[in-house]
């Protein structure tokens, strides 16, 4: 059914009509709406055989997420920025415990300094988890990515993160197409455990495991990832076939067929560089977009084949690890190892700690990718005169002061000065 | 204003339009300056940037005009309307409203339609109302549905009566500017 409604809302509706049997719950901004949508559809009887569970932390939250997984139970959680950090542990838990759990992360920047808004450092953190990541590009294919992961995680007993740009989508209210009931039971069956605990058919989960079978267990943990690499486009065809939608797989393109330059992105940054495409190729640019929504697993082959007969390679990515570089486009760089006449890789980083990432700013960056490349990260719309002030300043002050605090003292003196 | 731009997407939304409403995403609170935005088009929206360069600009508190450039970006054909008992020279926008195409500029005193009609200074019904009458983007008919669907029973019907109030405002009197 068609509705113009805030984007969490949607989410919260669409899990319900996914049956989850346990939600843990936890407030943090930007998913809060998501989960007290969900404790409303339980108090009011729309969710029916459902314990919506308030917990008193994250780490709480998927721990009885663990719990009630292990016990049988379709168990749903999910959580934001430091809100994940706290629940590190819990989260290696149960992609180490095969729990497939299902996690919405309402994606947003880690502190410090403190920031609430949108970026992709949060998912970045825990890329490495055992979790698979899918990423979302709109509010309907986050609707749709939520019922895939669900059969996605049960499938392989594997937890899946649905990650969703946090205020962009989150807080939008748009047009989304909610599913029915009958369509959402037909594509997603009855949670059927491969492991439960049961008082009448008592069993361990979770013994220590020695150097004699530890890397045994993690091979099949990667094994499992890389069967997902085949059931993800599966999956995404039959939910096309069902619900008339293109939602979800393992990556899509747009207007790449004779591009020279490929822009790689994830989430809802690719709509914004859909539109900027379009303006480039009116002039005459041949530029194409690869949106990735699996991040975990990683698509390596189908995008190797995608990106190598390129000539450049734009990653654009709302995240980096400090002193290294670009997350994505170090896994992009890894796509193309080995390939004979490679393309080129560009990394940019944008959109940090929510700042807009605007048409005009795109362009200028693709074009300079051609004409002017450059060698490892690029910071869009970085304020260099600032950095510069700064920088000069720790130079000739050992007392300098805190980072943030100076830049924010600038930059209010640099918008006061006249103009 | 959040609500108010919601409430314009809805209404856009059941005239079969595609739009996009989102808010600036600051650490609201009761008082702080907020700002909201929406985008009505008649193809999907993919685009995610903030909106820099309006095609018409909602005022709910005029004593803004002071402390932020509200009209950066508001295109040189666009519309302007302002929650207000004042006149725009009052205001000291005169020479802004000026530059704009006549009868795109209007004052309404929403939030006394408002008190009037609702109770409450919560002038968002009454904006839209005037709104649709000044643009022409929406009509009355779909404000008022959208206010209905957001809040049932009695608070929407008085929602309503302020937004028909400030549509006829608007709509009978020709623009002095």
């Amino acid at each position: 059914m068609l509705k113009q409604v805030e984007g969490s809302h949607a989410m919260a509706e669409t899990i319900a009509l996914c049956r989850p049997e346990v939600i843990c719950a936890y407030p943090i901004t930007p998913q809060t709406h998501i989960v007290e949508g969900l404790g409303e559809l339980v108090r009011e009887g729309h969710l029916q055989n459902c314990e919506f569970i308030n917990v008193e932390s994250e780490f709480a939250a998927l721990s009885v997420a663990i719990g009630a997984s292990a016990a049988g139970a379709r168990a749903y959680t999910a959580t934001a920025s430091q809100g994940l950090l706290f629940m590190a542990e819990a989260v290696y838990n149960a992609s180490g415990l095969g729990l497939p759990i299902v996690m919405t992360l309402g994606n947003r920047a880690i502190g410090a300094p403190i920031n609430i808004w949108n970026d992709h450092s949060d998912a970045m953190s825990m890329c490495d988890a055992g979790w698979m990541q899918l990423f979302a590009e709109t509010n309907q294919e986050a609707l749709d990515l939520h019922i895939q992961a669900f059969r996605l995680a049960e499938e392989l007993s594997m937890p899946v993160m649905v990650c969703v740009d946090g205020f962009i989508l989150t807080h939008a209210v748009e047009r989304v197409d909610i599913p029915s009931q009958e369509d959402v039971d037909a594509f997603l069956p009855p949670y059927e455990p491969v492991q439960v605990l049961d008082p009448t058919d008592p069993i361990s989960i979770g013994a220590m495991v020695g150097p004699d079978a530890f890397t045994e267990v993690r091979f099949l943990q990667h094994y499992k990832q890389t069967l997902a690499l085949r059931l993800l486009p599966e999956f995404a065809a039959e939910f096309k076939a069902r619900f008339g939608r293109d939602s979800g797989g393992l990556l899509r393109t747009y207007r790449a067929e004779d591009a020279e330059m490929l822009v790689v992105a994830m989430g809802s940054i690719n709509g914004t560089i859909k539109d900027t495409i379009d303006e480039m190729r009116a002039d005459g640019v041949r530029i194409g977009l690869v949106t990735l929504v699996a991040f975990r697993p990683f698509p390596t082959a189908e995008l190797r084949k995608l990106l190598a007969g390129c000539k450049n390679v734009v990653v654009i990515e709302k995240s980096f690890a400090v002193g290294m570089g670009g997350q994505l486009a170090s896994n992009v760089d890894l796509a193309l190892r080995n390939t004979p006449n490679a393309p080129h890789v560009h990394s940019v980083i944008a959109g940090l700690g929510g700042r807009p990432v605007t048409r005009a700013s795109l362009q200028r960056v693709f074009l300079r990718a051609e004409a002017q490349p450059w060698e490892g990260a690029h910071f869009l719309d970085l304020n260099e005169d600032i950095i510069a002030k700064e920088l000069h300043h720790v130079r000739k002050v050992r007392r300098s002061g805190p980072i943030a605090e100076n830049i924010l003292r600038r930059l209010s003196e640099s918008q006061a000065a006249p103009q | 204003m959040v609500t108010a731009t919601e409430l314009l997407a809805v209404a856009a939304f059941l005239e079969g339009a595609h739009a996009q409403a989102f808010p600036s995403f600051g650490s609201e609170r009761m008082g702080a300056p907020v700002v909201a935005f929406c985008r009505i088009d008649d193809k999907e929206i993919r685009l995610r940037e903030p909106i820099m360069e309006p095609d018409a600009l909602i005022v709910q508190d005029p004593t803004l005009f002071h402390a932020i450039d509200v009209f950066q970006g508001l295109r040189p054909n666009g519309y302007l309307l302002v929650n207000t008992n004042k006149s725009f020279e009052d205001l000291h926008i005169g020479a802004q409203v000026a530059r704009l195409p006549a009868g795109h500029a209007r004052a309404v005193n929403a939030t006394e339609l408002a008190l009037k009609h609702v109770g409450r200074p919560v002038p968002n019904a009454a904006l839209l109302g005037a709104f649709a009458a000044l643009t022409e983007v929406v009509k009355l008919n779909s404000v008022a549905e959208a206010i209905r669907q957001q809040f049932p029973g009695k608070i929407g019907d008085a929602n309503v009566a302020a937004a028909t109030a400030a549509y006829e405002a608007v709509a009978a009197a020709p623009a002095a500017v």
